[in-house]
């Protein structure tokens, strides 16, 4: 274990009734990575989620930060933003913020401070005081943002904190959050959009069916699981790769053309080959996306 | 932040969504009319003493003077009555005074002309049948309308933080005990607030009038013994409606998932009434946590209860209250991230999720 490894779950089981929904769930979360949580419907993301925040107990395993089980002290500390949304409908985004981090253990000016900076950098400074209910549905979402944040939470667990963010809303609340991983503070996040996920997180935890399929850097699995393929893009066609000597193609049509390589082979040689007969326009390995992976992974 | 301070900053906040609410501010003006109302307007319409008319020099002048009518010497007294411009008339009838009035003859007319025998009283501060009847309804009814209606506040506060699933975000900052706590410590001074601000409404409208002046020495003890049963019942109730509101999802079903609270408030509701006439069964009464907040008062009211009962069903009050409050922390815990249906109270009971790890 690494000790720069903030928050660590290990062998954490949990079964509901007779089903296993959690099995044998380690991953780390480490300290200013954001920490992408991804799974299917039911994969157990909340669940664990849940576990790590102490909302459910866990049947055996252990969630620990920085080598110590978290403590009731210190789970006041995380920031967290249900699965399904949560604030009290009938009253302002601001009293509601001040309520949480009072709660939180905050001292009144401190947290009526941190309110007000939090909804001016979401851009929901004008409505502050304004009965959550009417709100839209987008500015809603920015106020859990707000209220998984208002704390200074040392650990920021989120449950699908992008869902229902048009593009720009996205980067604003991207922005936040990366300001607290440049502060050291651990972001477990778990989104349906792979897209947002590829393209925001630092680290994977990829999970189906209660086990954990894979854990890494983004880089790391992106490597892990990419087959030697390539593409190839050409002015003229690409039929002649069929014969080409350990060459198995997986796409062709007609400039362009997909092929995995077999590992005896050499990559340059193909490329000479065809500079050969003609112009190149494009040659390199195909990166997967984390949609492929993911379908890879939990296939 | 200990769980006092928890307490504390839950029950802040539900005072101040209460306090801005608009069915209970309104709910709370309606009882203070009607009860300002019903002590003054009593006063306002009965009619002050009779006028009565006599003839000049009559021998009775002076006596109905006395007895604080209003005296006017007319002529002709019989048509002064027919005239309507005064109730009787009182005229010499060979030596006998005679009462001349339209249809019945006002009673302090009569009663300043007649002779009373001596009265003596055996038991002077003995309750008159009437108060009697009327204070255990009254206690009674305070005590079954505010656990009642403050109770399922109190359950729909609990489900109105599930359904939104704010509860989640609470549980993992504060202990579920803060939470119970401090919403059945604002139910519990909201619903004091109330009754109080009442009670005060109708003693001051009660001043107006002469009989209340006579009932509220009387009333004083029982009241203030109201007090400390009205608190550890309120909480007890308050508790197992919490506990209620933790079972289901929805507001829709709280009526439905409280009838068995409903039932615990209302049997003993309806017993104090009924067998207020029956002193072995109101003493049963008045130690059985649920009805003691009624029937002990009651019972001190008539002067029925030893001075030792009170301290003694006030302790079996408060073990019920704490016992309720373990109950509805640990029913709270257990069912409080169940969000599909309804929850058994076993269920809930057997299954505590939370803070286990």
């Amino acid at each position: 274990m690494v000790m720069s490894d903030a928050l660590r779950v290990e062998g954490v089981n949990r079964r509901f009734g007779d089903r296993q929904v959690l099995s044998d769930v380690t991953f780390d979360v480490g300290a200013g990575r954001m920490t992408g949580f991804v799974g299917a419907n039911g994969a157990g993301k909340t669940t664990t989620m849940r576990i790590i925040l102490g909302v459910l107990a866990a049947d055996s395993g252990s969630v620990t930060w920085q080598g110590t089980p978290l403590s009731t002290q210190f789970r006041r500390q995380v920031g967290y933003m249900p699965e399904e949304r949560g604030l009290y409908p009938k009253m302002s985004v601001r009293e509601q913020l001040v309520y949480l981090g009072r709660l939180h253990g905050l001292s009144l000016e401190r947290v009526k401070r941190n309110a007000a900076d939090l909804l001016d950098r979401l851009g929901l400074g004008e409505r502050a005081d304004d009965p959550l209910q009417q709100l839209s549905l987008g500015n809603q979402q920015r106020a859990q943002i707000a209220a998984a944040l208002v704390h200074d939470p040392l650990l920021l667990v989120l449950d699908e904190p992008f869902s229902g963010l048009d593009p720009h809303a996205v980067d604003t609340v991207v922005g936040v959050l990366r300001e607290r991983t440049a502060a050291g503070v651990p972001v477990l996040f778990s989104s349906h959009q792979l897209d947002v996920v590829e393209r925001l997180c630092d680290d994977l935890v990829i999970i189906a069916g209660g086990h954990i399929r894979a854990t890494g850097t983004r880089e790391q699995l992106r490597t892990q699981f990419s087959e030697p393929r390539y593409e190839l893009r050409v002015d003229g066609d690409t039929g002649w790769l069929r014969d080409q000597a350990g060459v198995t193609v997986v796409d062709l049509d007609g400039d362009r053309a997909v092929f995995d390589l077999a590992e005896t082979a050499d990559d340059q040689v193909v490329l000479q080959a065809a500079l050969a007969r003609g112009p190149v326009r494009s040659f390199g390995p195909v990166v997967p996306s984390l949609a492929e992976i993911f379908r890879e992974v939990t296939r | 932040m200990n769980l006092l301070e928890a307490v504390r900053l839950v029950a802040a906040r539900e005072l101040k969504v209460k306090l801005r609410d608009k069915t209970f501010l309104f709910s709370t003006l309606f009882f203070l009319l009607f009860a300002l109302g019903s002590s003054v307007l009593p006063a306002v319409f009965a009619s002050g003493a009779s006028s009565v008319a006599v003839v000049q020099a009559s021998p009775y002048e002076q006596k109905l003077r006395d007895a604080g009518l209003e005296v006017k010497v007319v002529a002709d007294p019989e048509k002064t009555v027919r005239d309507g411009d005064a109730d009787a008339a009182v005229v010499d009838q060979g030596g006998k005074p005679q009462v001349v009035a339209m249809r019945d003859a006002p009673g302090d007319v009569v009663r300043s002309l007649s002779v009373a025998p001596e009265v003596h009283l055996l038991d002077p501060d003995a309750v008159d049948e009437l108060a009697k009847f009327l204070v255990p309804f009254m206690f009674a009814l305070v005590f079954f309308f505010t656990s009642l209606t403050f109770g399922i506040q109190i359950a729909q506060s609990v489900v109105e933080e599930k359904q939104t699933r704010m509860v989640e975000i609470l549980v993992a900052a504060v202990p579920v005990r803060a939470l119970l706590i401090g919403k059945v410590a604002a139910g519990g001074l909201l619903a004091l607030a109330q009754v109080a601000l009442i009670a005060v409404v109708s003693i001051v409208g009660s001043q107006f009038t002469d009989d209340a002046g006579d009932l509220l020495p009387l009333l004083a003890p029982a009241m203030s013994w109201f007090i400390p049963f009205f608190v550890l019942g309120f909480i007890m109730l308050a508790a197992l409606w919490a506990a209620v509101g933790a079972l289901v999802n929805r507001l829709e079903d709280v009526s439905n998932a409280g009838m068995p609270v409903q039932l615990l408030v209302m049997l003993p509701f309806f017993a104090v009434i009924f067998l207020g006439d029956n002193p072995t069964a109101m003493r049963i009464l008045s130690y059985v946590p649920f009805s003691a907040p009624t029937a002990m008062p009651v019972r001190l009211f008539d002067g029925s209860a030893a001075t030792w009962e009170p301290f003694v069903a006030l302790v079996i009050l408060a073990a019920a209250a704490a016992g309720a409050l373990l109950l509805g922390a640990r029913i709270y815990e257990g069912s409080l991230l169940r969000t599909n249906g309804r929850t058994s109270w076993s269920a809930a009971w057997r299954d505590r999720e939370l803070r286990s790890i």
